[in-house]
């Protein structure tokens, strides 16, 4: 066959262009790759993740787990995704509360509520995250007083330009025990729920549902506090004459991070609950209202599980974006995945292995986040249609 | 369908005002708080602007004072707006921020959209960049390490988000296309740019960049930052216009195919236009977005707005005298735009809405 009839045939010309696309990436891709192997060559820097294992020999301020600067990279590193992964999935769980809270108040028939709440999320919105991140850490740096005249915010919560301090609990023994008692007591009030609400929808008489929960959620914490010797102490800080003692401290950097994701993901959220209500039609609100039942429980029974439909795939974007923003954390200096390797790629000149396993970790957790909130979507989602 | 949303919307007017803010105690509750809330924050504000302000002097009043310090803003305002470019030449930056303003402003007006503005865009950004970088017509040159301050980040959005289009709409193409290696090469490169956060591809841009050219070949570096963005916004509105494309009818495209058209004609001519018509809302948005997210250069060095408000506060003349001042003057710069932006956003929502009745 000639070329041009070659042209001619659709399947010919639909394997070649795929062919010559394939080929300028490879090709781009192999050019970029021999450069920058030459240029490591020539600079004598070592490639692959031998690093991992050698001495780290900086000092993280934020340590969830135990870290001296002896310890190896791959530990640092470890050090960093917890921190992570603590602010990100803190400021998730904070955020979602109070922007249901807000997007709920956006509603209210009280013009001054919702103004107020509109003012709230639009001042979130339309400034940009590392302006708020920046601009808390200042407030907390340089406007709050020193530790010596610490505010209490709270009885045994103090707030300083150091930071926050807060109770903490102090487990010296049978905190497994206990954790393992609330776990089951979970289990078993939500497995009781489900078996009185199945019940009831088979039977149509009406099941003794919370008061049996409540015991059965109850029975395992008493029983674990009986045969276990639970021995915990609460921290309380006090402020002496020159310093707080006592208590857990919160360090500037993760204030100021957390408050900035915190707020910014609640406006967001704020939005999505406040859309996804609104997208229930006025009919579903009257005709559970015509069927006698108060307004608190149209909402929990009607308006919501079909309102959580619509909610919940923009909210797992919402989760994924606050993961990818905790990023922001180099920018103020919190200790976080991004800003422990940019300190591993200082140290250790190698740029290409680093930035490529944060990038690797950051796309395996939107992935596990979407994974996460896919199976509860089509947990919620209308069945059998 | 209009007449019956105004019939549901009227019950709310016609209630009295007192029983609005007052109708039950727990409504009477949230009042109250709410006018403790706006009590407390106008108090807070009009002291700290104007009672305690100090309004004119030196950093040594300014310390003094209480109060919010307007000499700092006055005195570093043409800094924060345009940075370290040469004092002289700081009107050029100033007529292409008030050009890109204009431009944009032109190109909102839905009736005058179609390919005459596309030129147009694409005659002015050459225009902007010799106003910015000179070298010719007896403007004195202007490297683009000394470029900063609003018109950079005005640059880094608009000019991001112009060159990001035509590779988004070709990557969302790529996407839906029936050619399995082109589809697996962009969605590849979809999801893996929108799983990772911004902040890495600009790392990418600025510390690995540099190692995979050839050697003795170097990349501004205000240039990699605006492809870094250009390459992350480009798989975002690819997704926008994904589903765009997929909205449209079927029979659209078989019309065409009906019609003799290949596919880069009835690409061009019938669906493009179409989808990009139906998520011009959603890229709006995404605008906002961006223009927030650019300040994120920050990391990599660049002086952009945030950036130059930022270093102002290093001045020694001022430095721990006005923290807060500048940030705020950037909040309120910043909400201004991105409340611009989103009004026009819902103008039109509500235009295409009407439209589709």
């Amino acid at each position: 066959m000639s070329p041009i009839v070659l042209l001619r045939d659709q399947r010919a010309r639909e394997l070649a262009y795929q062919l010559i696309c394939v080929a300028v990436v490879v090709g781009c891709g192999w050019y970029l790759l021999s450069n920058a192997l030459a240029n490591l060559a020539r600079q004598d820097i070592a490639t692959g993740f031998n690093y991992l294992g050698r001495e780290a020999g900086f000092i993280i301020s934020e340590t969830p787990i135990a870290y001296e600067p002896s310890d190896s990279y791959g530990r640092a590193l470890l050090v960093g995704l917890l921190n992570t992964v603590k602010v990100a999935v803190l400021s998730i769980v904070l955020g979602t509360i109070i922007g249901t809270l807000v997007g709920i108040a956006r509603m209210s028939s009280n013009p001054l509520l919702s103004r107020l709440m509109l003012l709230y999320v639009e001042a979130l919105r339309n400034v940009p995250l590392l302006l708020y991140l920046f601009l808390w850490y200042s407030v907390i740096i340089f406007t709050l007083p020193s530790v010596k005249q610490a505010i209490a915010l709270l009885p045994g919560v103090y707030v300083s330009n150091s930071g926050l301090v807060i109770p903490a609990v102090v487990w010296h023994s049978g905190f497994w025990s206990i954790t393992l008692a609330v776990v089951l007591g979970t289990a078993a009030a939500l497995g009781w729920q489900a078996v009185a609400r199945r019940r009831r929808i088979a039977t149509g008489s009406s099941q003794a549902g919370w008061p049996i929960a409540v015991v059965l959620f109850t029975l395992p914490i008493a029983v674990a506090a009986l045969l276990f010797e639970i021995n915990v102490d609460f921290d309380w800080p006090v402020l002496g004459k020159f310093r707080l003692t006592g208590g857990a401290h919160l360090k500037p950097e993760f204030v100021a991070l957390l408050l900035g994701l915190t707020l910014g993901t609640s406006a967001t959220v704020a939005e999505i609950v406040r859309s996804g209500i609104l997208a229930i039609g006025r009919g579903q609100r009257e005709a559970a209202r015509a069927l006698g039942l108060p307004d608190g429980l149209a909402m929990r029974l009607v308006i919501l599980p079909q309102a959580l439909r619509i909610i919940v795939p923009p909210l797992t974007n919402v989760y994924v974006t606050t993961f990818k923003n905790s990023s922001l954390a180099i920018a103020i200096g919190y200790p976080d995945l991004v800003m422990v390797s940019n300190t591993i790629m200082n140290q250790t000149g190698q740029a290409i292995e680093p930035i490529a396993l944060f990038m690797l970790v950051y796309l395996f957790l939107s992935l596990a986040t979407s994974m996460l909130m896919n199976w509860y979507n089509g947990h919620v989602a209308l069945k059998g249609r | 369908m209009a007449e019956a949303r105004n019939v549901t919307r009227r019950p709310a007017h016609r209630n009295s005002a007192l029983k609005v803010y007052f109708g039950t105690p727990g409504n009477t509750v949230v009042t109250l708080v709410c006018v403790a809330i706006l009590a407390f924050a106008a108090k807070a504000a009009i002291s700290w602007l104007l009672i305690n302000a100090v309004f004119s002097g030196t950093p040594e009043d300014c310390k003094a004072g209480a109060g919010a310090c307007w000499p700092y803003l006055a005195a570093k305002l043409r800094y924060m707006l345009f940075g370290i470019y040469p004092f002289d030449e700081q009107w050029r930056p100033f007529m292409a921020t008030i050009l890109f303003v204009v431009a944009m402003a032109i190109s909102g007006i839905p009736r005058l959209w179609g390919r005459p503005l596309v030129v147009a865009w694409a005659a002015l950004l050459p225009v902007l960049f010799l106003l910015m970088s000179g070298g010719t017509l007896g403007l004195a040159h202007v490297p683009t390490s000394q470029w900063g301050g609003l018109p950079l980040s005005f640059m880094l959005t608009f000019v991001g988000l112009i060159c990001a289009l035509p590779l988004g709409i070709l990557l969302a193409l790529a996407r839906l296309s029936n050619l399995p290696a082109i589809r697996v090469l962009a969605i590849t490169f979809i999801e893996l740019v929108r799983g990772v956060p911004l902040i890495s591809v600009l790392f990418m841009a600025s510390v690995m960049l540099p190692l995979f050219m050839p050697d003795g070949m170097t990349f501004d570096k205000l240039l990699r930052a605006q492809v870094a963005i250009i390459l992350f916004a480009a798989a975002y509105i690819a997704e926008i216009v994904r589903a765009g494309l997929q909205a449209l009818p079927r029979g659209q495209t078989e019309a065409a195919q009906a019609l003799g058209l290949h596919f880069w004609q009835y690409t061009y001519l019938i669906t493009v236009p179409q989808a990009l018509k139906t998520v011009i809302p959603p890229l709006v948005s995404l605008f906002i977005g961006f223009f927030q997210d650019t300040t994120l250069v920050v990391i990599v060095g660049l002086l952009d707005f945030l950036n130059t408000v930022r270093t102002a506060m290093r001045d020694p003349n001022w430095q721990g005298i006005a923290v807060l001042e500048g940030y705020l003057f950037a909040a309120v710069v910043y909400f201004v735009f991105s409340a611009i932006m989103g009004a026009y956003s819902r103008y039109l929502e509500k235009r295409f809405r009407v439209g589709h009745d």
